[in-house]
C-alpha cells in the first residue's frame, strides 16, 4: 500500500542542519492500521507529513500503490492526495469561510464524486461523529473537539485508499475521543488503511501494529498482542492491577 | 476490604453472602469479584476488634446464619476513614526496578525492555477498552473505575517514554 525506503528529512534553519528523520523504512499493507508513537521531537509528525507529500523529503523514496511518489511535483502530490489520501492534521486546517457541510463535501467533489454522492457521504460521516446538527455552522463557531471531528469527516469523505493522521484526538475530551475511536475502528474493519501519529494509548491500542520512533529512527515495530489472562482471571484483574 | 465492609454494614446489617453480592452489584464486572472466604475472615477480624457483632438467626431446615451489624466503635472507625485524606498512588513500579537494574547485569538492554513494556501497556489498554464496551452504560461506578484505570495506564505510558528518552 505505502512504502518508505531510507526516508530522511534534514531541516536547514539558520546555519546548522537539524536532522528530523534519519533513515526510516516502513511498509504498510492494504487494510493495515499502524500507530506511530514517540516523544515530541522524535520526527513522527515530520514522517507522516512526508508520507502525505505535505513536506518534501531530503532523501529516500516513497511508494504509494506501487507508484513512486517522492519525485512528484507539488501539483502532482495534490492530485495524488485528492485521489488516494485523506489527511487529519493536529490543528484541523478547515476552510474558515465555508460551512461544515461544504468543508466535508469539497474533497469528494474535487475527487470527481457526484453532488448527490458527496452529500450522502457527508451526511453519513457527520452523523457518525455526532455532528449532523452542525452541518450549516462555520468552523469558527465550533469547539476544538468539534472541528477535529469535522477534519476527520473531511479526510474520509473521499473514501481514500490511505488515511494519514497526526494526533487526531489531541484536542478532544474523552467523550469526543470515543466518537473518533468508534469511527476509526469502523472504517478500519471495512478495510481502511490507516497510518496515524498519536500519544494517546487508547488510539494506539486499536492499531494492528505500533511503530516507535526515537531521534528520527525506528526503535520498535511490532504487532500489539492479545492479553493472556491467567486461568480463571477476569477483566477485573487489570483494574485491580492499575488501582 | 475491612472498611468497605464496615461501610456496607453502616447501611444495614447483613450476612457474609449479602455483602459479597452488594460489592458485586455496586462495582460491576470492572472490579475483581470478592472471595467469600476472604469476606468471612475479614468479618471475623472485625468482630474480634469490636467493630462488628454477629447475631445468630435461626433458619428452618438449615444451619443458623450469622447476621453482622456495626458497633459504635465500628462507626467511629468508618467515620475516621471517610474523614481522612486518602494517600495518592505511589510510584513503586516493578518495571522501573527492572529498567534500572537489568542492564547493569547484562541480562537485557533498556531499549528492548521499554519496547516490550510499551506493547504490553497497549495490550492492557485494548483489554480495558473491550471491558468498557461490555460494561453496562448505566453502571457509572464501573465506568469510572475503568476510566481511572485507563488514565493511570496513559500516565504509565508517558512515563515510559520519558524513561526511554533519558536513560538511553
Amino acid at each position: 500500500m505505502i512504502r518508505a525506503i531510507g526516508l530522511v528529512k534534514i531541516y536547514q534553519t539558520g546555519g546548522l542542519p537539524v536532522p528530523a528523520v534519519r533513515g526510516v523504512d516502513l511498509v504498510v499493507e492494504p487494510g493495515e492500521f499502524v500507530a506511530i508513537m514517540g516523544p515530541s521531537g522524535s520526527g513522527k509528525s515530520t514522517f507522516v507529513h512526508m508520507l502525505g507529500g505535505l513536506e518534501t523529503r531530503t532523501s529516500g523514496e516513497i511508494w504509494l500503490d506501487g507508484k513512486r511518489a517522492d519525485t512528484l511535483s507539488e501539483s502532482g502530490w495534490a492530485v495524488l492526495r485528492r485521489q488516494k489520501v485523506g489527511f487529519v492534521f493536529q490543528f484541523f486546517n478547515l476552510v474558515t469561510n465555508m460551512t461544515v457541510a461544504d468543508n466535508v463535501e469539497l474533497p469528494a467533489l474535487l475527487g470527481g464524486a457526484s453532488p448527490k454522492h458527496a452529500r450522502e457521504r457527508r451526511e453519513y460521516l457527520l452523523a457518525e461523529l455526532g455532528l449532523e446538527e452542525r452541518a450549516s455552522a462555520a468552523p469558527g463557531q465550533l469547539s476544538g473537539g468539534e472541528q477535529q471531528r469535522v477534519a476527520l469527516a473531511r479526510a474520509l469523505a473521499n473514501q481514500p485508499r490511505l488515511l494519514l493522521a497526526d494526533e487526531p484526538t489531541g484536542n478532544l475530551d474523552s467523550r469526543n475521543t470515543r466518537d473518533v475511536l468508534k469511527l476509526l475502528g469502523k472504517v478500519h474493519r471495512q478495510g481502511q488503511t490507516i497510518v496515524l501519529v498519536t500519544h494517546d494509548a487508547r488510539v494506539a491500542s486499536m492499531a494492528d501494529r505500533v511503530v516507535s520512533l526515537l531521534d528520527g529512527q525506528i526503535v520498535d515495530d511490532a504487532p500489539i498482542a492479545r492479553i493472556q489472562r491467567r486461568p480463571g482471571g477476569t477483566a477485573g484483574d487489570i483494574v485491580e492491577l492499575r488501582g | 476490604m475491612r472498611l468497605p465492609l464496615l461501610a456496607l454494614l453502616a447501611k444495614e446489617p447483613a450476612h457474609g453472602y449479602e455483602l459479597k453480592q452488594a460489592l458485586e452489584v455496586t462495582f460491576g464486572s470492572a472490579y475483581p469479584s470478592p472471595n467469600i472466604g476472604q469476606i468471612y475472615v475479614t468479618l471475623g477480624r472485625l468482630e474480634k476488634d469490636g467493630f462488628v457483632r454477629a447475631v445468630d438467626v435461626e433458619q428452618s431446615n438449615r444451619p443458623n446464619k450469622k447476621v453482622y451489624y456495626l458497633t459504635a466503635a465500628g462507626r467511629e472507625a468508618l467515620e475516621a476513614w471517610v474523614d481522612e485524606p486518602t494517600e495518592g498512588p505511589r510510584v513503586r513500579d516493578e518495571f522501573f526496578m527492572k529498567l534500572v537494574l537489568a542492564p547493569l547485569t547484562g541480562i537485557s538492554d533498556r531499549m528492548a525492555l521499554v519496547n516490550r513494556q510499551r506493547r504490553h501497556y497497549l495490550s492492557l489498554m485494548r483489554d480495558l477498552d473491550e471491558l468498557a464496551e461490555r460494561t453496562d452504560p448505566g453502571n457509572r461506578v464501573a465506568r469510572l473505575l475503568i476510566e481511572g484505570a485507563m488514565l493511570h495506564l496513559q500516565a504509565d505510558l508517558d512515563w515510559l517514554e520519558r524513561c526511554q528518552e533519558d536513560l538511553n
